[in-house]
This record gives C-alpha cells, structure tokens and sequence, in this order.
C-alpha cells in the first residue's frame, strides 16, 4: 500500500529520497576513506618492524618543534651496551640533497645509518648488496638507491657500480631498494641510504638525529626504552629524550584520524539530516493532497492510528529505500576511490549498519508530524476537501 | 455494569439502527457560535428508505455526518447501533463507523490507481480480514451491483456509474446495518442515475440495509418509503413522524399503487443489474410529474412503514430513559 503512493508519484519520491539518497552516500564513502586511511597508517607503521623502540631528543607531541639532536655515535655506543646487541640498534642522520648522475639529478633524503637497518627496519634489496660494517668503519662512499632515485637517475641502465655525486661528493651505487611505495602521500622510495660516517663528513657534523632498537620481545619494550632514556638523560643532562613504540605511534596518529573521520561522517550527517527534512516536507504535501483518501478511509472505518501508520510506513519506506540506494551508491564510490585514486578506501559493516539505521530513524523522525497530522484530521472536513 | 433487565429489550421491539434524540450540533467560527442542527429526533430502523431533502444550508449533511459517526453532536443523544458516540473515543467511533455504516458519496470517492475489487475490499482492511477474503468478498460484492467483469479496472477506466456502483459495493462489502448515500446521483446523467437508483432500493430490499438518502431532486426523494424535510437545522417535515408532519397527516392514503409511478422511474426498476447504458424513456415527464405533486407519489407499502416509525418514534421517549440508564450508552 505504502509501495503503491510512492509509486504514484514516482519523479517526487526520487527526488525526496536524493537528499537522503546523498547523505548516506556520502557518510558511507566519507567513513570508508576515514576508515581505509587509518588502516593503511597503521599497516604502515607495523610495517616497520616489530617490537621497534624510537628514541630522539624532544617530546613527541603533536605540534612539537623538533629539537636539535645532542646525540653523537658515542651515545650510540651507549644505546648500544644498555640494549647488549650491536644488531639491535639502528641510527640516522639525514638531511635533503640533490643526487646527480651524468645530466640527470633529484633532490632527494640522503640518510646516514648503519650496517644494521635492514634487521632493525624491515627492508629489502630489488639488487645488489647494503652496506657492511666495514663501509661504515671506513666511512667508505657507497649508497644504497631508494626504488624511485633509481628509476630517476638511471631510467635506462643498471645502476650497480654507477657513480652518484651527492651534495657534490662522489658516492659509488652497490644496491637498490625493493619498492615501498607511498606512505601519508611521502613516497618512501625517494631515499639514499649511506654509511653514517660518510654522512658526517659529507656534512661536517659529528650529530645522529635518531636511535632506533628493536626490542627482543615485546613484554620488556616500555621498561628498555626507560633504561635507554635514563642513560642518554646521564650523558645529556640538559635535554629530554623519548623512547617511543609502534603501539604508541599508532595511538596519536589513530586519535587524530578518529577525529578526522568523525567530522567528515558529521558532515556528511548533515546532508542526512536535509534530506530527512525534504522527507518531513513531502509528506506534509502528501498528507495535504491526501485529504480526500484519508477522509474516504476514516470513513469506512480507519482508525487514527491505522492513518498515522500508514503515513509513518510511507515516510519510512521512502527513507529506507534511499538508504539502501545511498549505501550501494558510497559503497561503489568508495571501491573506486579506493581503486583509481591513491585515497584509501574501506568500508566498514558498521558504517553501513549505521547509515541504514540512521535512514530509517531518520523517516520514522521526520515522518512521525505528518503522519500524526494525517491521523488527526477530521473525516467531515477531510471529505469535503477538493 | 450491564443491567440485563433493562438492557433486554420487550418482545418483538426492533433496536433502532440509529437513534438521535434532540440532537443539536454548533460550530464554532471564528469565534461565532453557528447552529447547524437545532434539535433534530429521529429514529431510523433496519431496512428503512428515507429520503432526507432540504434546502442548502438546512443542516441535512450536518446530519448525514452525525448519523454516520463522523461527527459527533454538541447537543443531544445520538445512539448508532446501540451505542452512544457522546461515550465513544475516536478508535471506537471507526470501528463503529466500519461495522455499522456504509457510505455513498456524491464525488464516488474512490482511490484512484486501485483496481475495483481493492477500492471495494478497503473497508475489510481495517476489520483485520486476510487479503484473500477481502478479494472473495469484494468480488462477489462487485458481483451483486453487477460488476464481476471488472473487478482489476481502475476508476479511471470506469464510468461513472460503474464507479458509483464500485462506491456502492464498497459500502455494502461489511454488512452495514445503515447506507448513507450523500446525493449518489448527483454526479450522473439521467439514465445512469435511475439505473444507480435502482440498485440502492434492489439492495435495500434484498438485505434490509436501512437507506437514508440526501438528495436535491424531488423525483429521487418521492421513491423513497420516508421523507425528512429539513430547514434552518429542524426537521420541519417527516412522513414517519406525526408530530412534525403537520403539513400532511400520515393517516392520508392517496392509494395509487406503485405501478402508477411515472415509467421512467419504473423501467430500470424492472431491469436493474444492467449497465448504465440501458435504453430509457425521456425522464423528463417524471420529473415534472413528480416535481409537482411530490407527496402523491407514494405508495401504500410506503405508509404502513410509515405507521410502524411511528409507532417507533412514539416509543422514542420510553426507549430514550431507558438508553439513559444504561451504563454503557453513557459511561
């Protein structure tokens, strides 16, 4: 019955059910990009290396200006006896330059680490071999090319055994990155990885902006990164220095994400809440049209409730219908999205429990003053009505 | 709370379909007190025919409304079916309405884009009846006005007088005890309205279903067994009533029999059933005919009814105390 007056006025129930059609589109495709975002990060950031201790100098906040690093190889060496394995412990010193091979350069992140990155950070070789202890006691000129400075600087050779100059100093390719790919819009195969002592003299500092450790397990990971702080705070009284976890890491960026989801699904909320509007109105109109039918009805025995009903029914069926078209309409916008734009998309059955929820509450709301005035009118004035 | 003795009414006393006693209704307009009806008594029984005429403004559709359970009066006691709408809440007045009433309307009031047999079955939707009842019921109702080829036809595909004929049906698909018809052919031509006509009074006569007519024209009016005449909300005439019928004493019998009602009238009566395009003589001698000398053209059979509301009026004040003691008529 309800099925039939929509039906009735098929281009009016469309159009009603496009606010309610958009906004529920709109929440589902707004909270899968949310959704697939956070997801991505936190692949990411697992994706580093398990049981991983940052340790830098300064508070990590958000919005925290980064501190000068007091840090030098010696506190390392430090880092390095509190932690007892030297192939735990990982360090950078990295800065911007521009990386040129024969006519073709890239500005790019050279980063100064030692021999044991690959174990500490899970990275991996497309060619060729990472640096040795050995390159890194001899402060030997060698890189290791990120996939992208690669591709940049040899488009058609091998760069194994090219040379690169960096800041202008002469370093000699022996291996190439496998790919990573993108990262919070960063691609992080734009890297060139040297020994750190090379770093340091390519820039005259004795400075190392990082220390990374991997921990043997995670049980023990807080209570090593407070050993390690309490040791660097001896060396350098005058600086504070965190030792931060995966866990951590992805608690900050999640929160920030969580906010940012929230407020794209309130927006989006409401254009829901519009289109329950226009549902409110239409059905005021459909009452007023009505008039007649409802007083033919209450005449032939309808009770108010049975006309309050059946309004209520319309209004939402009208809701629902949208909702179910709004979700297949953000649940394909999002695969696409998420398919042809570098925007992550997932969608969540919450989301969608959500939106449709919401939809239908949404008309039983909105539809409730119309449908209580449909039942209220009176049969002698609503029969006469033409 | 039911008092068995004074509920059970004497042998062979007949409940009255519905009962008003010095019923008033005023509205209020704009803050003006309007009275439509000014203390209106009447009692119509089952398988009544009553003509209810008037000018416009009389109060005869103010009265329609309240016989029906639509309105409810400001003044007076008004008993349908045996209950008393003063004491009944919207829900029970819709119900009432569904069980006891079935109504006519002038404009047909039909849902359009629903087929025949949908239109017809509405009212059983809200006694709670499974769809394929309400079907079989309503296609056999369209069956007995004469229309069970066109039960899936919408109301646009039908003509006017199918569409009332769907009206009628729809009316009588719940077994009313009353048929309130609110000018049923004012919206029909000539042939089709007789044909309309006669298919109230075959229905009236076949179930018993009490008519009660409003209607504009005299030649409709003069068929009926009863006629109401209103004027400035009064019943100023009523030929079942003594009291009021002071212009025209019942007891007078002008004794012409029904055949002698003018052909056109009496012609569908003969072949009712049929459709609307049923060949009829020119009604426009009736019509003058009746037009003036409306109250000769009632039949005998017409006044011994006539006799028997009488006496129900007559019996009017005893039953009214009684319905006034009744803890259920007022509760």
């Amino acid at each position: 019955m309800a099925l039939d007056a929509l039906r009735a006025n098929r281009l009016r129930s469309a159009l009603t059910m496009l606010g309610v059609i958009i906004g529920v589109a709109s929440v589902v495709l707004l909270v899968a990009i949310g959704t697939g975002t956070k997801q991505k990060v936190e692949q990411q950031v697992e994706g580093l290396g398990s049981n991983l201790l940052l340790v830098v100098p300064g508070r990590i906040e958000v919005g925290n200006a980064p501190v000068v690093s007091p840090l030098t190889l010696k506190d390392v060496d430090a880092v390095t006896r509190v932690v007892g394995d030297p192939d735990r412990v990982a360090v950078t010193v990295a800065s911007g330059a521009t990386a040129r091979a024969g006519a073709r350069s890239d500005f790019t992140t050279v980063q100064g680490v030692l021999e044991t990155t690959p174990a500490v950070f899970t990275r991996s070789l497309a060619r060729g071999r990472y640096l040795t202890g050995t390159d890194v006691d001899t402060s030997r000129r060698v890189a290791v090319l990120g996939d992208s400075v690669a591709r940049a600087l040899f488009p058609d050779r091998d760069p194994l055994g090219q040379q690169v100059a960096l800041a202008g100093v002469r370093f000699r390719v022996i291996g190439v990155f496998a790919p990573l790919g993108q990262s919070l819009g960063v691609d992080r195969d734009d890297e060139v990885h040297v020994p750190v002592t090379a770093a340091q003299r390519l820039w005259g500092t004795q400075r190392v902006d990082g220390i990374a450790v991997k921990a043997p397990d995670r049980e023990r990971i807080d209570e090593l990164g407070e050993r390690i702080v309490a040791e660097l705070n001896r060396r350098h009284p005058d600086t504070e220095f965190s030792a931060v976890t995966q866990q951590q890491i992805l608690g900050v960026l999640g929160d920030i994400l969580g906010v940012l989801t929230g407020v794209l699904a309130a927006i989006a909320g409401i254009s829901l809440l519009v289109g329950g509007v226009g549902v409110s109105n239409i059905m005021l109109v459909s009452v007023r049209e009505r008039t007649r039918e409802i007083g033919l009805r209450k005449a032939v025995g309808a009770r108010p409730r049975d006309i309050g009903v059946q309004f209520l029914l319309e209004a939402v069926l009208l809701t629902t219908i949208g909702g179910l078209t709004g979700m297949a309409l953000g649940v394909g916008t999002a695969l696409l999205v998420d398919a042809l734009s570098p925007i992550p998309a997932a969608i969540t059955w919450w989301s969608l429990a959500l939106a449709f929820g919401v939809s239908a509450v949404v008309g039983i709301v909105f539809g409730v003053v119309p449908a209580q005035r449909a039942g209220r009118l009176d049969p002698v004035v609503a029969l006469r009505t033409e | 709370m039911t008092e068995p003795a004074v509920a059970d009414p004497p042998a062979g006393e007949r409940v009255p379909a519905i009962e008003a006693v010095d019923v008033s209704r005023t509205y209020q307009l704009d803050g003006v007190s309007v009275e439509a009806l000014r203390g209106v008594s009447l009692t119509v029984q089952s398988g009544d025919y009553v003509a209810l005429v008037g000018p416009s403004g009389s109060g005869k559709s103010t009265l329609m409304h309240l016989l029906g359970g639509l309105d409810r009066p400001t003044g007076g006691r008004l008993v349908i079916g045996g209950r008393d709408v003063n004491a009944l809440a919207p829900p029970e007045m819709a119900t009432l309405r569904n069980e006891t009433i079935g109504f006519v309307f002038q404009a047909f009031h039909l849902l359009p884009r629903t087929s025949a047999v949908e239109n017809v079955a509405l009212p059983l939707v809200y006694r709670g009846v499974s769809a394929r009842q309400r079907r079989e019921r309503a296609a056999a109702m369209l069956g007995r006005v004469g229309l069970g080829h066109r039960l899936d036809h919408r109301p646009n595909q039908m003509s006017g007088g199918e569409q009332q004929r769907v009206a009628i049906a729809r009316a009588l698909v719940t077994e009313p005890t009353v048929l309130l018809a609110d000018e049923p052919t004012g919206n029909l031509d000539s042939v089709t309205g007789a044909a309309v006509l006669e298919l109230l009074e075959q229905l009236n006569a076949e179930s018993g279903v009490a008519l009660v007519m409003v209607t504009h024209d005299q030649e409709v009016a003069a068929r009926a067994h009863r006629r109401i005449t209103m004027r400035d909300g009064v019943v100023v005439a009523d030929s079942a009533d003594p009291r009021s019928a002071h212009d025209r004493p019942p007891s007078v019998d002008h004794g012409r029999p029904a055949t002698l009602v003018p052909a056109p009238s009496a012609e569908p009566r003969s072949a009712s059933g049929s459709g609307p395009g049923h060949p009829s003589g020119g009604s426009g001698g009736a019509a003058g005919a009746t037009g003036r000398l409306p109250r000769e053209v009632e039949r005998p059979e017409a006044h011994s009814r006539d006799a028997a509301g009488g006496d129900a009026v007559a019996r009017e004040g005893a039953a009214g105390a009684r319905q006034a003691d009744r803890p259920g008529g007022t509760a």
